[in-house]
């Protein structure tokens, strides 16, 4: 980093998207030999930004200057051509291909003439001087070279799946700077590496840094940022926040710049009003409904023990990636824990499917509604007392009649906005949807109820709807967990808080702890 | 090709085929006088020709994770259509081989186009190619055209000495020219390279900047030009054109290429797998016949559990792979645009 | 919305129209179509022949819907119908005074539970081992014929014992026996699906896999029972068939009966990614098909052909089916109103 030209200048990008405002005038820039990371939480804008660079889209105005000139890329392929490389998450390479070939697919080195080969004899000679074909041997040769560059020596002719993920990833950049390198992008290149693999990563990304290339590292692994990065760009809510010097930026700044909070904010008094949401903590009396302990799956998130009673709304709170989730298809059985035990009221459960948990007496809203919850092409009827009709078995069907009568009450204690029971349920919107699958897992009257981000995406009247309905079932009596992305929704309606971190919990805050400023706290590890 | 990488894991399968033939050989000879010789493993190679060249190119298209399923009917058609220039319209072979070998091309180009383009499940699609090259054997002749032409003539009863007194017919090495020539696309040509790209994962392929779209559509006029060509083959060798001909064919060519190593679900696979598949097949087949007692439907049965034992061990193979990362949505996005 | 747009989104509207339009197109080309006689006190003509001959389709179809709705695809039926056929005739036996070595209806049963099991097997290898549909059934789809041609001895088995025949040749109140049957299955079937939660369990299983999954819905067995209840119903197709000829050809029985089955389905409104199935749908694709074949017929084409015509429907519906294809359609029109 020098005062140089920056590489790459990004000045006051904006691009819309039907009913969102991805990118709202952001600026960036990036300059040789760094490593520059892009933070911001969910639907800052950090994927747009950088498919904007890298050709998906087309911003709506501002522009792109790199080194000095404008540029408009089209295309990925195009902004290769240019010297933009990407690596994402997924590897995008091919699996059943050797290391050497996913190196040089689409632009093998070729050869004519006779070699040390059966083809030698096929080709009689004469064909194998005008027939190209593809010199496997120098293909092995440079692609060894290839990889010495960024200090990995392995055997370039096995096929890339018997590799581990961070190998590949390592081979995928190794590809992307062979065919052009002024600038890599890395997409969450980290995601699925353990902590040694996670080092050689970064080895490698400091070499290339060292070497002049410029890297943009995007991640939501907050003390990851702090080991590679150079600098760092903070984007909320489509806007520019900040661009800043890694070493001069405390975490928990960081943090509160990423919510969109100055700390200087936080009052005592805004904090006491904000509880007057809060749930009744749980009495003395209240009977246990849920134990966890030493829950893990590998790969998934460290082992957690776990405490739910009546009436008690427990909030787990973290960043993008930190393991909510995880957490929640753990305890609901859709990830099969390898290791720990659940007991429900007591009661030693072997939940390793959703519906040993239905029947356990649990319930869970998945995050995504497109993919894992709303059935599109059914009526929001049906929708509603599928589970139920799926804890009453095949034979014991509810009529329609009966169907129709559940769904209208819970339709109309809900305030869900439908044409009709009958309407089809792809017809609602966001937050409707949201409530059918709310309403779903309230027909089958469970004891516990998991919600994944349930005010993600739907507008504010909606929000403050649904968190008061989780209040007033806890007060009849039901456990809940709760995970939203917003602090400030988990701290009004928690009575406890599990605080995760980089797929690990971390700490359980309750009483007056139940407050933003402990959260973010607790998340940068320490004063 | 270093030894070291012939021993890989990720040519047990076909070490296991040319085992399996083996072994299948090995019986035979034990058990039965007079199957022990050199003709009879070249006879696999006559009375399989138009299956070899049928398998070339369905292990191309199986590679890139498709299927073709009209190959057999196309066979059929090819040979009726000839028949019926030779011998009706009276047209010398020097066009009516191009013209016949043009018309697999131009079916197999018209499902590629339509699979690629809209994204249709080719299963169905070149299901009702099959349907289509049947019902037009039937517009031709509802009976069999006998072929009288004399070049034909002279092609069936050509024998190409090899070894000795042992022979091979003019389709054996048409055939095993297909599969020399298709061994070396495989492995030695973009084209080749890429449809293994495709198999291995279309969305990698297309973000690697691969022209996927044409290999896709190419693959299947590939598929629909072997197809034509073992249709002639295959009159040479019955020297006439029969509508019924080629019935199921498609699926001792999808049997043969499976127990040859390649996975249905595509991405592995190799052109001397397929070929060790046919001759599995026709040994097989051979086998039941010395036999005598046998009904010769065992061979279907037979070749069936064979599919079915190749399909569990390619299931469970698959299912110890390293699970794949969850894809991100901006590569997802990329792909996507990058089709459109 | 206004009762003509409620009657247009009913889908079982399409499928009847098109069913109206190849009547009407009979009406006006070949008048005959429609002629019925009496004779041997029960109706003869075209209309007759439809019901008769769709009988075994239209079985077929109603299996298959199910499948088709979990998203999934059974190409073995025609292949079963080969087996239960060998089955019934091999028990029945072609005794020339017609005397049955089995009592027949429990040569009917025993083919009955033999293609239950075979549609066991398939379910299994797609519900447990979770081989995807296509290549599951294929191993049937190969083997199955086999395996028929090895109960027939691979002979053709007449039978002669009378009762058998009024299967797929009696006729009550005027109307083919088998016709009955279809009727029965049909209800049996839309009663067990619309007044148990199965129906509504398929269609999730189908349209949201993940999502039935995490509601608590035993996804593995409905895809397992759809398959099983498949075979059944190629099953007692297959006995349709066989009574219907008093024969049993392994090889010829239930010859592209798949294609014909998954093409009723689709004309009759179910997708083939799965999701809403429509039973009755698909009995009126079915119609829709033999009638097509029937107007070939009656036009004084050979049969045979008639695959031609089937396989440029099947692109069609496929086309029609494709989000692209309607996109590129759309954006043509669109251009078109922005040049006038």
């Amino acid at each position: 980093m020098t005062d140089e030209m920056p590489v790459l200048t990004m000045n006051k990008i904006t691009k819309t998207f039907p009913g969102v405002k991805a990118l709202s005038s952001v600026d960036f820039r990036l300059f040789k030999g760094e490593v520059h990371a892009i933070m911001g939480q969910n639907g800052a804008g950090k994927s747009t930004l950088v498919k904007v660079l890298t050709g998906v889209h087309a911003q709506d105005s501002g522009e792109i200057l790199l080194e000095g000139k404008p540029i408009r890329p089209e295309s990925p392929l195009a902004a290769q051509k240019l010297g933009i490389s990407t690596v994402y998450q997924e590897i995008n390479l091919c699996p059943n291909l050797t290391v050497a070939e996913n190196i040089f697919a689409g632009r093998q080195p070729m050869r004519r003439g006779r070699g040390r080969s059966f083809w030698r004899f096929f080709f009689g000679g004469i064909l194998s001087l005008f027939v190209p074909r593809i010199d496997w041997k120098e293909m092995t040769k440079r692609s060894e070279e290839i990889l010495k560059r960024l200090n990995i020596v392995i055997d370039v002719t096995q096929i890339l799946s018997s590799y581990s993920i961070a190998i590949q990833q390592l081979v995928a950049i190794a590809r992307v700077l062979d065919i052009s390198s002024k600038i890599l992008i890395l997409d969450e290149p980290t995601s699925s590496l353990d902590e040694s693999e996670v080092e050689q990563l970064f080895k490698v990304v400091r070499s290339l840094r060292d070497q002049g290339l410029a890297i943009i590292f995007i991640t939501h692994f907050l003390d990851q940022t702090y080991q590679i990065s150079d600098r760092i760009t903070i984007l909320k809510n489509g806007e520019f926040v900040g661009e800043f010097q890694a070493k001069a930026l405390p975490k928990l700044d960081l943090i509160a710049k990423m919510l969109g909070k100055e700390l200087s904010e936080f009052s005592y008094a805004t904090e006491r009003d904000q509880r007057k949401m809060t749930a009744t903590s749980a009495g003395k009396d209240a009977k246990n409904l849920l134990t966890v302990k030493n829950l893990g799956l590998r790969g998934s998130i460290a082992p957690f023990d776990l405490e739910l009673d009546e009436a008690e709304v427990l909030g787990l709170a973290g960043l993008l990636g930190s393991g909510r989730t995880e957490m929640a298809r753990l305890i609901f059985g859709i990830d099969g824990a390898n290791q720990g035990e659940i007991r429900v009221r007591g009661k030693k459960s072997a939940i390793n499917s959703p519906r040993n948990a239905m029947m356990a007496g649990i319930g869970f809203c998945s995050e995504d509604r497109k993919n894992e919850g709303i059935f599109s092409d059914l009526t929001v009827r049906e929708n509603i007392i599928l589970a139920l009709q799926a804890k009453n078995g095949v034979f014991k069907f509810i009529s329609p009649r009966r169907q129709l009568e559940v769904a209208d009450e819970l339709i109309k204690s809900l305030a869900i906005v439908t044409a009709s029971a009958n309407s089809m349920a792809g017809q609602l919107s966001g937050g409707n949807q949201q409530k059918v699958m709310l309403a779903r897992w309230l027909a089958t009257n469970p004891a516990i109820l998991i919600l994944d981000e349930p005010t993600r995406g739907i507008d504010v009247g909606a929000k403050l709807e649904i968190m008061e309905l989780i209040l007033s079932l806890s007060r009849r009596g039901m456990g809940l967990i709760f995970i939203s992305s917003e602090f400030e929704e988990v701290v009004r309606c928690s009575s406890r808080i599990a605080v995760l971190k980089d797929k690990v919990k971390i700490a359980e805050l309750d009483g007056d702890d139940i407050n933003e400023t402990s959260i973010m706290r607790t998340i940068a590890g320490g004063n | 090709m270093s030894r070291r990488r012939f021993a890989g894991s990720r040519n047990l399968p076909v070490l296991v085929t040319l085992g399996l033939f083996i072994i299948m050989f090995a019986l035979g000879s034990i058990a039965f006088r007079g199957f022990f010789s050199p003709q009879n493993f070249l006879n696999l190679f006559i009375d399989n020709a138009y299956l070899l060249i049928l398998a070339v190119g369905m292990t191309f298209v199986i590679i890139s994770g498709g299927i073709d399923l009209s190959v057999g009917s196309m066979l059929a058609l090819s040979g009726m259509v000839s028949s019926y220039l030779l011998e009706k319209a009276h047209m010398s072979p020097l066009f009516v081989i191009p013209i016949v070998l043009l018309m697999g091309v131009a079916l197999g180009l018209f499902m590629g186009y339509l699979i690629q383009t809209f994204d249709l499940p080719p299963f169905i699609i070149t299901l009702a190619g099959l349907y289509l090259a049947r019902g037009l054997c039937y517009v031709v002749s509802l009976f069999t055209i006998a072929v009288q032409n004399p070049f034909f003539e002279s092609v069936a009863h050509a024998q190409v000495k090899i070894i000795g007194d042992n022979f091979l017919s003019a389709g054996a090495l048409i055939a095993i020219a297909v599969v020399l020539i298709g061994f070396f696309v495989s492995r030695y040509t973009k084209f080749g390279r890429t449809v293994y790209a495709i198999g291995g994962s279309e969305q990698s392929a297309i973000l690697m900047g691969l022209p996927v779209a044409r290999t896709k559509i190419a693959i299947y006029a590939l598929s629909g030009f072997c197809a034509a060509l073992a249709g002639i083959v295959f009159t040479f060798y019955t020297l006439s054109g029969y509508g019924l001909n080629g019935s199921g064919m498609e699926l001792d060519t999808i049997a043969s290429v499976v127990i040859g190593g390649t996975l249905l679900t595509g991405g592995v696979g190799n052109i001397f797998g397929s070929l060790l598949g046919v001759l599995v097949y026709g040994i097989i087949q051979v086998l039941v016949v010395f036999q005598g007692t046998l009904n010769s439907w065992w061979t279907r049965i037979v070749i069936g559990f064979l599919v079915f034992v190749f399909c569990l061990l390619q299931r469970l193979f698959e299912s110890r792979k390293p699970t794949s990362l969850a894809g991100s949505s901006v590569a997802k996005t990329v792909a996507k645009g990058a089709v459109e | 919305m206004t009762p003509l747009k409620s009657l247009g989104r009913n889908k079982l509207l399409w499928p009847l129209v098109a069913l109206g339009v190849l009547l009407l197109f009979n009406l006006l080309f070949t008048p005959h179509f429609f002629r019925m006689e009496i004779k041997q006190g029960h109706l003869y003509g075209n209309l007759i022949d439809i019901l008769k001959n769709g009988a075994p389709i239209m079985l077929l179809a109603i299996g298959m819907t199910l499948v088709i709705a979990t998203h999934g695809i059974d190409i073995s039926v025609g292949s079963v119908v080969a087996i239960s056929s060998g089955v019934v005739a091999l028990l029945i036996g072609g005794d020339l005074k017609g005397v049955p070595k089995y009592p027949i209806l429990v040569a009917m049963a025993a083919a009955l539970v033999v293609c239950t099991l075979a549609g066991m097997w398939n379910g299994m290898l797609v519900s447990r081992i979770r081989m995807q549909p296509i290549i599951a059934t294929l191993i049937l789809f190969v083997a199955g014929r086999g395996i028929a041609m090895v109960f027939t001895k691979s002979m053709i088995i007449w039978l002669y014992a009378k009762p058998f025949a009024l299967l797929g040749q009696g006729y009550v109140l005027g109307i083919p026996f088998s016709i009955y049957i279809v009727l029965f299955i049909l209800l049996l079937t839309f009663i067990f699906t619309r007044r148990t939660a199965i129906g509504m369990f398929i269609e999730a299983v189908g349209i949201n896999p993940t999502a039935a999954r995490f509601s608590g819905i035993k996804s593995q067995n409905i895809i397992f029972w759809v398959y099983t209840f498949c075979g059944l119903c190629a099953g007692i197709a297959g006995l349709i068939v066989c009574s219907t000829v008093m024969s049993a050809d392994g090889n010829n029985a239930g010859k592209l009966f798949e294609l014909d089955a998954i093409l009723a389905v689709v004309l009759g409104g179910t997708s083939l990614n799965g999701g809403k199935f429509y039973l009755f749908g698909s009995v009126i694709g079915a119609l829709i098909i033999q009638t097509l074949t029937t107007t070939i017929y009656a036009l004084g084409v050979p049969a045979d052909v008639a695959p031609v015509v089937k396989a440029f429907v099947v692109w069609a519906v496929c086309l029609m089916q494709s989000p692209r294809f309607r996109a590129r359609i759309v954006r043509v029109f669109a251009r078109r109103e922005l040049s006038t």
